[in-house]
C-alpha cells in the first residue's frame, strides 16, 4: 500500500518536461517534490504566480508572498506574478496542462466532490470549480476510503458537485485507475494489494482487465 | 485633482451601514489594513463584503465579524474562520460562496463595462441554480453577472498622488480588478509618491480607477500559515 509520499510520487511519474501544473492543497502539494531531475515544470499558483519555489528558509518568510494555500512561499528563476483574473483566464483557457486535486468522492464517470459537507463543513469551493470546468488533465490524488472506511470510488457523488465528468486519472493508496467511458480502470495496482480488496473498497465500475502492473516508485 | 487623503478614517468618511464593499486581499495577504480597522472603529453595519476570504477570527475581515458588522459575505472560501462559521450556521450571516475565478472575474466585469459573461466553472452544481446556461462548441456554460458595489478598498506597495498603483508579490491578487469596480475606490498604500516618481511601465493600475489614496500606517502583514524549511537540510 502507498502512504501519502507514495501516492504524490506515482503522480509525479506523469510529468513532462515543460507542463505548467497546478496543485492543489494536501497530498497534491507533495507531488512537487518529487519532479524528476533535469525536468523543467512550473508550478501555477491560483492567487496569481507561475513559477512556485519550496518554502523560504527559516527568517526569509514574506508575507506578501504566499501559494494558495496561504503558505509562505518562494519564487523560481523566471517566475511571473499576476492578478487573480488573468490567473484563472488561464485557468478557463486550457493554458495548465495539469491539475491535481484532492478529493472527498469521486465517481465512475469523472464527477468530483470535494467542496462541502452539507450541514457539517462550510468552506468554500475556493478556485476547484474554476479549475475542474477548465482543466484539460485532472488527477485526483486521495485515499481510496474514507474515515468511516466506505468508498470514495463511487457509482454517483452523493456530496455537492464540484464539477462533471472531468477527473481522468485517481491515484489512491491501492491503486492506479483511468476514468474511462466504462469506469474506473485499474492500471496499476500498489505491492501487497489484491485485487479483491480492491473490489471491495470501489463501488463504481471497476475495470480489471490484462496486465495491472505494480506501482513502481 | 485632489485625491490624497490624510488616513484611513478621512478616506471611508461617507461610507454609510448598508453599503456594498469590496476588499482586496487573498488570505491576509494583500488586505487594505489600514481601512479594516476604520471601519472597525466606525462601527458602521448590515455591510455586505465582497472578498475571496473573511479573514482570521482576530484578523482582516474577522475583525468586523466579530463586530456583527457584516449582514452578507460574498467569498470564495472561508474556512479559515471560525467565528465566521459559527455566524453562518446560527443564521446570523448570510453567505454567498462563489468560484474563485468567477468570483474574480465579475470584479473585473464591473470594471471592464461588462455586464455579463459566461463561464463553464460550476456547471452542474448547485452554484448553476438559477442561473442562465447555455452551450457553445459542446460545452456548457453559466451566465455570470458583473458585482454592483458602492465601494472598492484595495492594497498596493506604491502609489502615487494620482492614484497609479504599484502591488508587490502574490499581495496583487484581487487588488487590481477590485480597484477598477469601484463605483468610489479606495487604495492604501505603503509607500505614497509624488507624481511622476513611478515608471509608467510598471504601473499595474491606471490611477483614473482610483478616487482616494492614502498612505498606511503600522502594517502587520500578517502570516497565515507560516511554512519554512531548514537552513542546514
Amino acid at each position: 500500500m502507498l502512504d501519502k509520499y507514495g501516492i504524490a510520487r506515482r503522480i509525479a511519474q506523469e510529468l513532462q518536461d515543460g507542463f505548467y501544473v497546478n496543485l492543489g492543497i494536501g497530498i497534491p502539494t507533495l507531488v512537487a517534490n518529487y519532479i524528476p531531475e533535469g525536468m523543467e515544470v512550473v508550478l501555477q499558483s491560483e492567487n496569481g504566480l507561475l513559477g512556485m519555489g519550496p518554502f523560504p528558509f527559516e527568517g526569509d518568510e514574506d508575507p506578501d508572498l504566499i501559494n494558495a494555500g496561504k503558505q509562505t512561499i518562494t519564487m523560481v528563476k523566471g517566475s511571473s506574478i499576476f492578478d487573480s483574473a488573468t490567473s484563472f483566464g488561464m485557468i478557463r483557457a486550457g493554458k495548465v496542462d495539469l491539475t491535481v486535486l484532492g478529493a472527498m468522492e469521486v465517481s465512475d464517470r469523472g464527477d468530483i466532490a470535494n467542496w462541502k459537507i452539507p450541514g457539517k463543513m462550510v468552506k468554500g469551493m475556493g478556485g476547484a470549480m474554476d479549475l475542474v470546468a477548465s482543466a484539460r488533465n485532472i488527477i485526483v490524488a486521495m485515499q481510496h476510503t474514507n474515515r468511516a472506511g466506505e468508498s470514495k470510488l463511487l457509482p454517483e457523488c452523493t456530496l455537492p458537485i464540484t464539477g462533471l465528468k472531468c477527473v481522468k486519472k485517481v491515484v489512491t493508496e491501492l491503486g492506479v485507475f483511468d476514468i474511462t467511458e466504462r469506469g474506473f480502470e485499474l492500471r496499476e495496482m500498489a505491492e501487497d494489494v489484491t485485487i479483491d480488496e480492491i473490489r471491495a473498497k470501489t463501488l463504481g465500475r471497476l475495470v480489471v482487465e490484462g496486465d495491472i502492473k505494480v506501482i513502481r516508485i | 485633482m485632489k485625491k490624497v487623503y490624510s488616513n484611513a478614517e478621512e478616506a471611508i468618511f461617507d461610507i454609510q451601514s448598508g453599503a456594498v464593499i469590496m476588499l482586496g486581499g487573498f488570505g491576509l495577504c494583500g488586505i487594505p489594513e489600514n481601512c479594516i480597522s476604520a471601519l472597525v472603529t466606525k462601527g458602521i453595519n448590515n455591510l455586505t463584503c465582497i472578498s475571496n476570504n473573511a479573514g482570521v477570527d482576530d484578523f482582516g475581515i474577522g475583525l468586523m465579524l466579530q463586530n456583527h458588522q457584516v449582514k452578507k459575505m460574498v467569498s470564495s472560501y472561508v474556512g479559515e474562520n471560525e467565528e465566521f462559521e459559527r455566524q453562518l450556521l446560527s443564521g446570523e450571516l448570510e453567505v454567498e460562496l462563489i468560484p474563485q475565478g468567477t468570483l474574480a472575474e465579475r470584479c473585473r466585469a464591473a470594471g471592464a463595462g461588462i455586464p455579463a459573461f459566461y463561464t463553464p466553472a460550476g456547471f452542474g452544481t448547485e452554484v448553476a441554480i438559477g442561473k442562465e446556461s447555455r452551450e457553445f462548441n459542446g460545452k456548457m456554460y453559466l451566465l455570470e453577472h458583473a458585482f454592483n458595489s458602492d465601494f472598492a478598498i484595495v492594497k498596493a506597495w506604491k502609489g502615487d498622488t494620482q492614484g497609479n498603483l504599484i502591488y508587490r508579490e502574490t499581495a496583487r491578487n484581487f487588488n487590481p480588478m477590485m480597484a477598477m469596480a469601484g463605483k468610489i475606490t479606495i487604495a492604501e498604500v505603503e509607500e505614497l509618491v509624488p507624481v511622476g516618481s513611478l515608471d509608467p511601465d510598471q504601473i499595474h493600475t491606471p490611477g483614473i480607477f482610483v478616487h482616494r489614496i492614502f498612505q498606511g500606517t503600522g502594517y502587520e502583514k500578517r502570516i497565515e500559515q507560516r511554512t519554512t524549511r531548514p537552513r542546514n537540510p
